[in-house]
């Protein structure tokens, strides 16, 4: 299976760094259309706008930080996931080499980059048995920039007077959001991972952003609980890039799991408006891509 | 908009003001994180002719070589907090007039802006494939084995390269007025 999957990881990861999914496009012209004309907001979105365009047509990634891979693997009983693994890294490699990715594995003693984007844990897989009688693959691909402004808390906490329950968790957001201003390469989309320990947490939150923008929470109450915020966080006027405006977020997603009883974890991941991320299902040795 | 020249003259560098849209043509050098380290603790001599009245760029390129020539493939900036602790030694040292980042400095670039003549540049940060379309050539490159990609230093020639300034000569920064306002409104939401 190997040659044709890591051929077809390829054109995935291809996919991924060049083509902003179209929802997070319509959000950004949304944005633009609500900034007055001519203004350093209006005209950044105008750059990121021509910017997405730009990088769909000629192929070429929408960012030279193509981010650190995270692959969720579903897949069903039986596969055989240290062939899969090794395809995604000879994808991961080849991607490197065809200049669709920047290599972005380091090693933290020496400082010597691996050159391939493949090293320790990177990318990072994760493998998901289930009954379906297909793979189900999804590719996140996620900015350093935006990495280092993510942040957890552990409540209650003190300084920021916040509890255990929805109301301390906004103050989490409310405080990671205004904090990164625009450095996470607002505006942002914001994942939020309740409970759990401290690296599942982190694991859920940014979870979050195979979301679609404008997608509902299952939870009713949860629901009303993005919605308000993501209104409440636009009126922070942070904007693009930090400059100022009306959007500072383009989407807040919370996602829950259980906690021990004695910690209580609030992640918040931020990701950059470049939301690249992909989603296939491999049946019968076909590659489907959801749409765009 | 205003066209700038690079090297650009220090009289030129106090006209700006924060806001201003700008278009910069001429050598501009990436430097990142390994780059700002040696430049502050080895202080090289290969950079002088490029870096005075010049214009350095956090920025760690997407390229490609064909034959001995390297192209941009993508190259926005990157996030220029992390070179806080060397920018305002640079911006003295070797006497630069522009730095284009993004996200913003500290106090300690602002100062050094405003007693050295020299102004804080933001490029839209993501816009990897429209700004490479400003790089018109790669002229060398320096420790490209040493520090990898990302990290060596790129002189390259621009053409109309977009950007803001965001702080200025005068002690003036963007950053500091959206913060302060952004702060109004979170301690009015936490509070409600």
């Amino acid at each position: 299976m190997s040659e044709r999957l890591a051929e077809q990881l390829f054109e995935f990861i291809r996919s991924a760094s060049t083509d902003l999914p179209s929802d997070v496009e319509r959000a950004l012209r949304e944005a633009q259309a609500k900034e007055a004309p001519g203004g350093p907001a209006a005209s950044t979105f105008a750059a990121i706008l021509d910017n997405v365009g730009m990088a769909r047509r000629n192929v070429t990634p929408i960012c030279q930080d193509t981010g650190s891979m995270i692959f969720h693997v579903h897949h069903p009983v039986g596969l055989d996931t240290l062939a899969f693994h090794k395809a995604i890294e000879t994808a991961a490699e080849r991607a490197t080499k065809s200049v669709l990715l920047r290599p972005n594995a380091v090693n933290p003693l020496t400082g010597k980059n691996s050159g391939t984007n493949v090293g320790l844990n990177a990318p990072f897989v994760t493998f998901h048995a289930w009954e379906k009688d297909e793979v189900r693959v999804k590719l996140m691909l996620k900015g350093g920039g935006s990495e280092n402004v993510g942040t957890q808390y552990k409540l209650p906490d003190t300084a920021l007077g916040a509890g255990r329950d929805l109301k301390g968790v906004r103050k989490c957001v409310l405080d990671a959001v205004y904090k990164a201003q625009g450095m996470g390469c607002a505006p942002g989309v914001i994942g939020v991972g309740l409970g759990g320990d401290r690296s599942t947490s982190y694991l859920l939150s940014k979870e979050q952003f195979f979301r679609r923008l404008g997608s509902a929470n299952e939870d009713p109450e949860l629901d009303a609980f993005e919605k308000q915020l993501h209104a409440d966080l636009n009126t922070l006027g942070i904007g693009p890039m930090g400059f100022g405006g009306r959007t500072t977020v383009l989407g807040v997603f919370v996602g829950w799991q259980h906690r021990h009883p004695a910690t209580y974890y609030v992640a918040v991941s931020y990701m950059c408006w470049a939301c690249r991320r992909k989603e296939m299902t491999l049946k019968n040795g076909e590659a489907i891509h959801d749409p765009a | 908009m205003i066209r700038l020249e690079i090297p650009i003259p220090e009289a030129k560098i106090r006209e700006l003001k924060v806001g201003d849209l700008v278009h910069l043509s001429g050598i501009v050098v990436t430097a990142r994180d390994a780059g700002h380290k040696l430049m502050v603790e080895e202080r090289p001599r290969f950079l002088d002719d490029l870096l005075r009245e010049g214009v350095i760029y956090h920025c760690g390129p997407v390229v490609k070589k064909e034959g001995d020539r390297w192209t941009f493939v993508a190259a926005g900036p990157t996030t220029s907090i992390r070179e806080e602790p060397y920018q305002a030694r640079v911006i003295e040292s070797y006497a630069v007039r522009g730095v284009i980042g993004k996200g913003g400095m500290g106090e300690a670039t602002k100062e050094a802006c405003r007693r050295f003549g020299a102004v804080y540049f933001h490029a839209v940060g993501g816009c990897g494939t429209s700004i490479a379309q400003s790089v018109k050539e790669v002229i060398a490159v320096h420790k490209l084995e040493e520090f990898g990609t990302p990290e060596a230093f790129w002189v390259t020639r621009v053409e109309d390269f977009p950007v803001i300034v965001t702080i200025d000569s005068h002690g003036n920064s963007l950053h500091d007025q959206v913060r302060a306002e952004s702060k109004k409104v979170y301690e009015a939401l936490v509070k409600g």
